[in-house]
């Protein structure tokens, strides 16, 4: 199903009364250390029908704002300012009045779908209830509107499925049940926090169709809160860029992206890597870290990070200003930069700062394109299988079918290489990362690291000399570090594994320091002391300790604020070509990925559909799978997110227990729509073979249809 | 563990953290960890009072029979059911007995038998419960049938047949509340566990090469500091009581020997007319349960590092 989605709506007038007005919002949390200034006034009119984007890092305030105009604080906060619906304030109504409001005049829709929903009772119960709880309707009455809710938000069946319970619906299933509850009562006003956060590339890219069409039902305002810049492309009317607690640039979306006037969002675009660039541009990083918002100082909170800062930046925090032919912009060279004669990502860096390093890694991986070198096999996998049983009952557990989590799997991996496999959760791409790393026999086929097949050698060269080959960086940087030893020891422990004594571990972990860029008084802090970009280069620096031959990245970044990410992509990039690593790459992040990665491996339940050389998939993708991804991922840049060609796939990955007898993706598949019988029938009962597309050899995709 | 403490040490001389002025650092790669969380305790007022408080117990046990010339178990006769006096000065009971000397033997008694009951039981609850999770499988099945099996056992009744039956020595009576104390404990630490199990950071240690008993020491069992801490101070604190009970009952600690708990028993009949009875070794009860219980905190501010107190910007 290929469609050319209007996506630019028309702009309502802009003399419409606001369905939201906020003015001066101030919150603020007590805390141990002093009080957090989470929300430090914030302004701006919504109007109806009208998207404001807020977006910006973990920790800017842009939950707290959403939670605050809700009402939903905790009760230790301290909220102030207005907030006005409809001309009435809703600061500093007490809890029941808030209740009436919130469900009616404004909907939320939470990031996390399932705990949004109360498992007891079934989406139609649900619905109907928010129905009924503001409107005097009768059971029967309820019922039928909150079929036709899930009608509307695409639920397929829904007369059916309003019986269902949450837990019995896909994550994306289950929140356009969550969006179907924030519109049931027509709201004029809509927040949503992160909504698609928690989704695959393909479903975010639906439910975000859905918001759109909800929206556009029920005339409402939309306060969409994300830190996606390319969500912010595709969706918003307007932006605000949260920084400390304030805005420091609204804008509308074209003249944001255009031209960034504000430094730090500048800086924040540059740290993006654009999927749509062709050659790699290099990311440049946002040196320091946000500021701790207890005490702040005076001045700009930015002023320390910013590359083109004043001795005046010191001082006085700016005002959010107009400029002419821009938005509003709060910063003391705005027009500056707003007339092109500053360039707000700055030609010299402030002293101190380690953006100068970035700079150089940046350019370093500029170069990294071309002098990519190949060496010898790292990794060989060939059809590799791992199945989990099904099991039903409690106490005898029986045997009901089995789950082909992984299906004759191969690719192979040179060192200074890096591999990405892509797909959508549940594709199986973290099982075959584990399956590597486990060091086993493998339940079928072969895995071979550096020339010795895992599954025959004896347990000891497995635990020795294969163990230290192989590391991995995993996703979560707090959860994969012990958060009871500080660094020293952690980086100590895999040495001490292999049995190696005190003093060249002293010295080791001292030049892991080094090589990961991190200053040595960080090894006695504890990991909950350091920031998220310096617990991932713990995190590497850990998977390096033992000079491994192969880095194994579970979703090396996605954990991380993009100024962070860029960081570390660098030095990824840096380090692998330093050390001749071998990266395999597990990432959602598509741009990421293709960041990164030599060559990409695209998965789809359990099978590689699609592998070759990065830019040729990107460029020239041939399974209609890839391309549905492919076009799914949100580009940094409004005129082209909104005026190219996409694919949306319908549905959702089925489970890996029933698997079809032919192609693994005919349910989903645009291309066996429209196809004839012949081919019909061949997809339904002949699994499709890897075979080359035309003139390029390493290029090769499974489908019949092309 | 604290190990390289001793090379590093005349670095640290100071017990403050030195600003971390560049050039410095090159010296002090590392604190031992020991070393580290014990810089963090001291930083808690109430831990060290605890500390201070547990030391002047002890001290009170081991020394306290030095400033008297009789033993708990010398009867004068002419001073029977005394109030406190320059003669007697804790006062004495019906029988004649000194309860400053009794005070004393008690409190060795009910120290060595709270504080070693409530380590071992934490000890070997640790080790088995984290032990199950840990290990999963059949390993986890056998050791939850066993401590299942165990707590619908009427423990107390054992217990008091058997301390009964080796009239009443206070090692056995160690040793059989150990057996029959660790249970509940280990289900609560198993089930922590099978949480720790699964995360991360053990996960990557097993990918670093780790063996599964470094893995249960360094990983798991720190990872339940807070909660064997608080279950340590709580251990002796019921150690107490159920050692008073028994011996309330006459299966505990036997005449002519004393613990706090005989003591408590005997002298909570006369509380209104002979207070000092009651209120001396109800006292050392109390004080010996405050510090335990501010010993336990600071542990767990030091352990933990998301404690706000116990880290350099924190409360003095």
């Amino acid at each position: 199903m290929t469609l050319a989605t209007p996506l630019l709506d028309p702009v309502p007038p802009t003399d419409a009364t606001p369905a939201l007005s906020v003015r001066d919002l101030r919150i603020s949390f007590p805390s141990e250390a002093g009080t957090v200034e989470a929300v430090r006034g914030v302004d701006f009119d919504l109007l109806p029908g009208r998207t404001l984007c807020i977006v910006g890092e973990s920790g800017s305030g842009k939950s707290a704002t959403a939670m605050g105009i809700m009402g939903l604080l905790p009760p230790s906060a301290e909220l102030r300012g207005q907030v006005l619906l409809g001309g009435q304030d809703l600061v500093g109504l007490d809890d029941p009045s808030l209740s009436k409001i919130r469900g009616s005049s404004i909907g939320m829709v939470f990031q996390d779908p399932l705990s949004a929903l109360t498992p007891i009772f079934s989406v139609g119960r649900l619905l109907s209830d928010a129905l009924r709880v503001h409107q005097d309707l009768t059971k029967r009455a309820a019922w039928e509107q909150a079929v036709e809710l899930l009608d509307l938000v695409g639920i397929p069946d829904p007369r059916n499925r309003a019986a269902s319970f949450p837990h019995e619906f896909s994550g994306g299933m289950r929140q356009r049940v969550v969006i179907a509850l924030a519109i049931a009562n027509r709201p004029s006003v809509l927040v949503a926090d992160e909504p698609t956060t928690a989704l695959d590339v393909t479903v975010q890219a639906q439910i975000l169709e859905v918001l759109r069409q909800a929206q556009r039902e029920t005339g409402a305002g939309l306060v969409l809160i994300t830190h996606d810049l390319g969500v912010v492309a595709g969706h918003a009317d307007d932006v605000a860029v949260m920084y400390a607690g304030r805005f420091v640039e609204r804008a509308g979306v074209g003249e944001l992206f255009r031209r960034p006037t504000m430094p730090y969002t500048a800086r924040l675009l540059a740290a993006v890597p654009d999927v749509e660039g062709g050659a790699r541009k290099p990311l440049v990083p946002i040196g320091g870290e946000p500021p701790t918002l207890v005490n702040l100082p005076s001045g700009c909170p930015f002023a320390s990070r910013c590359a083109v800062s004043l001795d005046a930046c010191a001082h006085d925090e700016p005002k959010l200003r107009h400029v002419t032919g821009h938005g509003h912009v709060a910063c003391l060279r705005a027009f500056e930069i707003a007339d092109g004669t500053l360039d707000p990502a700055g030609d010299t860096p402030p002293a101190g700062q380690p953006a100068a390093a970035g700079r150089a890694e940046a350019a370093e991986v500029a170069l990294r394109g071309e002098v990519a070198l190949r060496g010898e096999v790292v990794l060989r996998v060939e059809d590799l299988v791992k199945t989990f049983p099904v099991t039903k009952g409690a106490l005898l557990k029986r045997r009901v079918g089995t789950l082909h989590a992984v299906n004759r799997v191969s690719f192979e991996l040179r060192a200074g290489e890096t591999l990405g496999l892509v797909g959508e959760s549940g594709s199986g791409k973290t099982t075959t990362l584990m399956e590597i790393l486990r060091l086993g026999r493998p339940e079928a086929g072969r895995i071979e690291i550096a020339g010795t097949d895992v599954g025959t050698v004896p347990s000891a060269v497995r635990h020795g000399q294969l163990r230290q080959d192989v590391q991995i960086v995993m996703q979560d940087p707090l959860g994969a570090l012990d958060p009871r030893m500080p660094v020293f020891h952690l980086l100590a422990e895999p040495l001490r594994a292999i049995g190696r004594d005190r003093e060249s571990i002293r010295a080791r972990v001292h030049e892991l320091l080094t090589l990961v860029g991190l200053d040595e008084s960080v090894s006695d802090r504890f990991p909950a002391a350091l920031s998220g970009g310096q617990r991932q280069r713990v995190g590497i620096a850990r998977a390096l300790a033992t000079e491994p031959k192969l880095l194994a990245l579970d979703e090396p970044l996605s954990a991380l604020d993009v100024s962070v990410q860029a960081g570390v992509i660098n030095l990824l990039a840096r380090l692998q070509r330093d050390l001749g690593l071998a990266y395999l790459v597990v990432a959602h992040d598509l741009s990421v990925v293709r960041y990164i990665s030599d060559r990409i491996a695209v998965m789809y339940l359990g099978h590689i559909v699609e592998t070759g050389d990065t830019e040729a998939i990107f460029n020239d993708p041939q399974h209609p799978y890839t391309r549905a991804l492919l076009s799914a991922i949100p580009i940094p840049d409004p005129e082209r997110e909104r005026t190219r060609e996409r694919v949306v796939l319908q549905g959702e990955q089925p489970s890996a227990a029933r698997m079809p007898a032919g192609c693994v993706f005919v349910d989903r598949c645009p291309l066996y729509r429209s196809a004839d019988d012949e081919l019909r029938h061949r997809c339904r009962t002949q699994r499709p073979e890897p075979t080359p597309a035309a003139g390029r050899p390493t290029h090769q995709y499974a489908c019949h249809g092309i | 563990m604290t190990t390289n403490a001793s090379t590093n040490a005349p670095a640290n001389a100071s017990a403050e953290p030195v600003p971390r002025a560049a050039g410095s650092t090159r010296k002090r790669t590392s604190l031992g960890l020991g070393r580290l969380y014990l810089r963090r305790f001291l930083r808690n007022r109430l831990a060290v009072v605890g500390v201070v408080i547990f030391a002047l117990l002890v001290l009170f046990a081991a020394l306290g029979s030095r400033f008297t010339s009789r033993t708990y178990t010398d009867a004068d006769f002419t001073a029977l059911t005394q109030q406190p006096s320059a003669r007697h000065w804790f006062g004495t009971n019906q029988g004649g007995n000194d309860i400053y000397a009794c005070a004393v033997h008690g409190l060795q008694r009910s120290l060595t038998i709270a504080v070693s009951v409530s380590v071992l039981t934490i000890v070997v609850a640790a080790i088995i419960g984290s032990g199950a999770a840990y290990f999963g499988g059949r390993v986890e099945r056998v050791t939850l049938a066993v401590i299942h099996f165990l707590l619908i056992v009427p423990s107390f009744l054992i217990l008091a047949l058997v301390s009964h039956r080796l009239a009443g020595d206070w090692r056995v009576l160690i040793v059989v509340l150990t057996v029959f104390g660790w249970m509940s404990t280990a289900r609560v630490i198993w089930s922590v566990s099978t949480s720790l199990r699964e995360r991360d950071y053990v996960k990557a240690a097993e990918f670093m090469g780790v063996g599964p008993l470094r893995i249960i020491l360094r990983h798991i069992i720190p990872n339940l500091g807070s909660l064997l801490i608080v279950n340590l101070t709580l251990g002796v604190v019921a150690t107490v009581l159920s050692e008073t009970a028994l011996s309330f009952l006459g299966f505990g600690v036997q005449t002519p020997d004393v613990s706090l708990g005989t003591m408590l028993a005997d002298g909570a009949g006369t509380v209104t007319s002979a207070p000092w009875l009651f209120a001396f070794p109800a006292g050392l009860v109390v004080l010996l349960t405050v510090s335990m219980t501010f010993i336990g905190d600071g542990l767990r501010d030091a352990l933990d590092p998301t404690s706000v107190t116990g880290s350099a910007g924190g409360r003095r």
